[in-house]
């Protein structure tokens, strides 16, 4: 049973892969990049890694997917691209070459070791079945003791990710805009406005009857002065 | 014991970097290209799982945890250089774009 679902799972792979690289559409790429991944969640799954199935599937197919399809409709780069053309001689015979070469090389090892993985066994903490402790808190227990330090780095990084992306992204050269009004301020502007301006009115209305009066007071001193 | 032997998750690993390595060595448009450096990640996930099955150690899991925090932010701050590069030069590929200044 097991066996079925590992072969089911790596041909979904591996025909994803090959759809990645494949397709003259980057949106078919994008889309086929989503098999691969989630084949691969499966694999986890049936490798009882069940914590990273579930992260596969929300960071890979539900986060970096989702981005890479809105940076491709941004950008409208979207149109098919002509595949047939070699800009430079020979590179697909050697990139053909050099990635046979590898994947041979590679299943050779894993093939000829037949006795499985060589190395220290349980160097860290032992992997103990999903029966006797589930696999989130054995990870938890590994990640926030052993790989604490490692742990908080990553937090560094994904804040200077955050900046890096914010600060390549804003247009070049030019300073932050500043941000748009909201119809609240504008209607309190407004009103603020529209109340300044009639006491300016009423002022100015004042001040002219004022000196209105204050003329009339100096001719009639100055009348009588005369007299 | 595991039903199906960790070699096979090592083969089809290989296979699928292979791919991921062929396809980044290749295409041309730079989203593209960074789907494959994905698929390449993808597969030294798998070993590592593979092996952390194989050598019973809960180390092998963690690292996958942090490939995938270190391959986040890697496609962050990539696909804001693209879209940065792609303002100034609509459509370039990766042929195009051969000095650092944009």
């Amino acid at each position: 049973m097991e066996f079925v679902v590992f072969v089911i799972a790596a041909i979904m792979v591996l025909a994803g892969a090959v759809g990645v690289v494949a397709s003259r559409h980057p949106v078919h790429s994008a889309l086929s990049l989503v098999g691969t991944l989630f084949s691969v969640a499966v694999l986890f799954v049936l490798q009882e890694a069940h914590l990273l199935a579930a992260v596969q599937v929300i960071v890979y197919t539900g986060a970096i997917v989702v981005l890479f399809l809105f940076v491709i409709m941004l950008l409208g780069v979207d149109e098919a691209e002509e595949l047939d053309i070699e800009p430079i001689a020979g590179q697909r015979p050697i990139a053909i070459g050099l990635a046979a070469a590898s994947a041979v090389l590679a299943i050779v090892v894993f093939a000829v070791t037949t006795d499985g993985a060589t190395g220290a066994r349980s160097a860290t903490a032992e992997l103990l079945p999903e029966q006797v402790k589930p696999n989130i808190n054995q990870i938890a227990e590994v990640l926030f003791t052993d790989y604490v330090f490692a742990f908080e780095l990553t937090a560094l990084l994904l804040t200077i990710a955050v900046v890096g992306a914010v600060a390549l992204s804003r247009k070049a050269g030019g300073d932050f805009e500043p941000a748009p009004e909201s119809v609240l301020a504008k209607t309190q502007r407004e009103t603020a406005e529209a109340e300044q301006a009639i006491l300016d009115e009423v002022a100015a209305k004042v001040a002219a009857q004022d000196a209105a009066k204050q003329a009339a007071t100096n001719e009639a001193t100055e009348e009588a002065a005369d007299a | 014991m595991p039903n199906v032997d960790a070699a096979y998750y090592l083969i089809l690993a290989a296979m699928l970097f292979s791919i991921g390595a062929f396809g980044l060595l290749v295409r041309r448009n730079p989203l593209v290209m960074f789907m494959c450096v994905e698929l390449m990640l993808n597969a030294v996930n798998l070993t590592f799982v593979a092996f952390s099955r194989d050598l019973n150690d809960v180390g092998g899991q963690v690292n996958v945890f942090f490939v995938l925090v270190v391959a986040a932010a890697e496609v962050v701050v990539g696909l804001a250089i693209i879209v940065a590069v792609m303002r100034h030069r609509p459509g370039a590929t990766a042929d195009d774009l051969s000095v650092l200044r944009g």
